[in-house]
């Protein structure tokens, strides 16, 4: 298996997808740290304990932050690494000489994904470490050990993400045989799940409890529960979440109903979570994220390894 | 007496209620180049596919090299080459990338791989283009770059899935060359084609394959009497004087079952190769002998005989 990896891995650093996906992310990083740091001024206060955080989360007032370009970015990257893994490889008339030499057919599996993993984390990381070099160089605040420590699971959230997404275009590109109806699906997907999502959530929500002005915080609340449960069935609102309130300290309940009544009783609530207790928070959606990526990978491997090389 | 490489004892294959291969019973010893023929369609490919054990038959058994292809797959996958008929390299990868990534996935070291690559490469003849990329060479390149990834692994067992079609004449004769060359050196063939001429160039035997069956299967020559001499030997003779003295004398000789007189030759059928009784006869005779040949079987013609009865 390793002579996979390795393989996949030198064709992943010498491909121009790799190169003009990562410049397009370094530039949306780039770009999304300059936001920041224009607006960092009027969202830091006396009192905010983590001013390093906010390079990653402020945006302007049109412009979106950092958080909200790799949200987006990663899903991409990992659907780019992924969607023509196995395709191309019997497309090209690849496979069947692949596959008749003495290795075990997973290891042609697992190796392009865990490549495609190892691609992933190369790019999360060093993007990460970019922006937060530029931030610390342009605010001259250094994070603290809590902010390093929040980085660095967010760090891995965000390459589990990746490899979720990229574990869904291997499964296309096992079950179709051309990359682009396997890049479509992927995307299709991607979108439903990132844009469309809420928006269903919400019209679903809004048909089991309706509210308008006049309705009482119990039925808001129960209004907001749904369509925050509906949305959870995303890996979007997952990531969404799990990224939130990691670099968002001071988000103290990823429970929909409990944000909404927070910020009608007290306002935003300002007292910043423990590690420990932010960790504890994001738990479930690490785990949903974690067991969707297996599942697809899982599904990709069982079609792939039961597959039968047919002559055609 | 040479040791068996391949043998299968009714090897099925089925495909939803289509049957690709039924009861298949192949035998091949080591050194052979054996011919695998038949029209598109009548199971060759998965015949070999189930020999690799990338496909599983539905009953029956194979042996290759004395393993189990569909038990013990990496032990038959170290043994034997095989050449898919539309074969694939990684187009961004040099030749020399490529046989590389197949030496490391056979676990080769490496310095002994580049050794073997150079000289692989010059054997095939592709030491010129080592280092372009595989997208720049043309198809028949290819070709010679796939047997060279066959011998990368130094196979006890090559299969080769057509690998002629699509290619110029130089380059069929070149790749001729060079699988007979591989079976020279003790390597055991399977050729699969419909390119008669090029089987009967090559192959030492050959199994004639129709909807998974086999029509007919042994040495060329014998086939040929078979299907179209009736199981007899036919040779044409060419005398000065052919009197009728002399043919009562080949008549005479034991095993001769017919002479017959065209203006240019005789032509006699025999039980048996009779060629050098037949000679002797003539010269004891006082005859002249100027020429004398068995008659050859082409391919094609035995081909189109078991065709044309379906």
């Amino acid at each position: 298996m390793y002579a996979v990896f390795r393989k996949e891995l030198a064709d992943h650093f010498n491909s121009r997808r790799f190169m003009i996906l990562f410049l397009l992310a370094l530039l949306a990083a780039v770009f999304a740290i300059y936001v920041a740091i224009q607006n960092i001024r009027s969202v830091v206060t006396a009192d905010t304990e983590f001013i390093f955080l906010k390079i990653f989360t402020t945006s302007g007032e049109t412009l979106p932050s950092f958080l909200f370009f790799i949200s987006l970015f990663i899903a991409i990257i990992g659907i780019a690494l992924g969607f023509d893994a196995i395709s191309s490889e019997r497309v090209s008339g690849n496979l069947s000489r692949l596959l008749s030499q003495p290795i075990y057919r997973d290891a042609v599996i697992n190796g392009k994904f865990l490549a495609g993993l190892t691609v992933l984390g190369i790019i999360v990381a060093s993007l990460v470490a970019i922006v937060s070099g530029l931030g610390l160089r342009t605010i001259g605040v250094p994070p603290n050990s809590e902010e390093v420590l929040r980085l660095i699971v967010f760090v891995l959230i965000s390459i589990i993400y990746g490899a979720f997404w990229m574990a869904l275009s291997v499964l296309f590109s096992v079950f179709f045989n051309r990359a682009a109806t396997s890049m479509l699906a992927s995307i299709g997907l991607w979108i439903f799940f990132a844009f469309f999502m809420s928006m269903i959530a919400g019209a679903i929500a809004n048909a089991r409890v309706p509210i308008d002005t006049n309705s009482s915080l119990e039925m808001i609340t129960q209004n907001v529960q749904i369509a925050g449960a509906i949305g959870r069935i995303s890996p979007a609102t997952l990531y969404g979440e799990a990224t939130a309130a990691l670099l968002v300290p001071e988000l103290g309940s990823l429970n929909p109903a409990m944000m909404l009544i927070s910020t009608y009783i007290a306002g935003r609530m300002l007292t910043p979570l423990p590690f420990s207790q932010s960790l504890l928070l994001v738990w479930p959606q690490l785990v949903s994220v974690v067991a969707l990526a297996a599942i697809c990978f899982a599904v990709s491997y069982i079609k792939f390894m039961r597959e039968e090389i047919r002559s055609i | 007496m040479a040791e068996i490489v391949v043998e299968t004892t009714n090897l099925t294959k089925k495909y939803d209620g289509f049957t690709a291969v039924d009861g298949l019973n192949l035998h091949i010893e080591e050194g052979e180049i054996f011919g695998f023929l038949g029209p598109n369609g009548a199971g060759k490919t998965t015949t070999l596919l189930m020999l690799l054990g990338l496909t599983e038959p539905t009953s029956g058994t194979a042996q290759v090299c004395g393993h189990n292809p569909t038990r013990e797959p990496l032990k038959v996958k170290r043994l034997v080459g095989y050449l898919p008929e539309k074969v694939g390299f990684y187009e961004d990868l040099t030749a020399r990338q490529n046989l590389r990534y197949t030496a490391e996935l056979n676990h080769l070291p490496g310095r002994e791989a580049e050794e073997k690559i150079t000289d692989l490469l010059t054997t095939v003849g592709l030491s010129k283009v080592a280092n372009q990329e595989v997208r720049k060479l043309s198809r028949g390149m290819k070709q010679r770059l796939g047997i060279a990834d066959i011998l990368v692994k130094e196979p006890k067992l090559a299969f080769f899935d057509e690998p002629t079609s699509g290619i110029d004449p130089e380059g069929i004769g070149d790749i001729l060359n060079i699988i007979a060359k591989m079976a020279k050196r003790g390597i055991t063939v399977i050729f699969c084609s419909h390119q008669l001429p090029q089987v009967q160039k090559i192959c030492t035997r050959v199994g004639i394959l129709a909807k998974g069956r086999f029509v007919a299967e042994g040495p060329l020559d014998r086939l040929g009497r078979q299907t179209l001499g009736g199981g007899r030997y036919r040779i044409e003779i060419q005398v000065s004087q052919p009197t009728a003295k002399l043919i009562e004398f080949i008549k005479g000789i034991k095993g001769v079952i017919d002479v017959t007189v065209s203006p240019e030759s005789l032509l006699v059928t025999c039980d048996t190769d009779l060629r050098s009784q037949i000679a002797r006869t003539i010269v004891d005779a006082g005859g002249s002998l100027l020429g004398m040949k068995i008659e050859e079987y082409s391919l094609e013609k035995i081909y189109k005989k078991y065709f044309r009865e379906d």
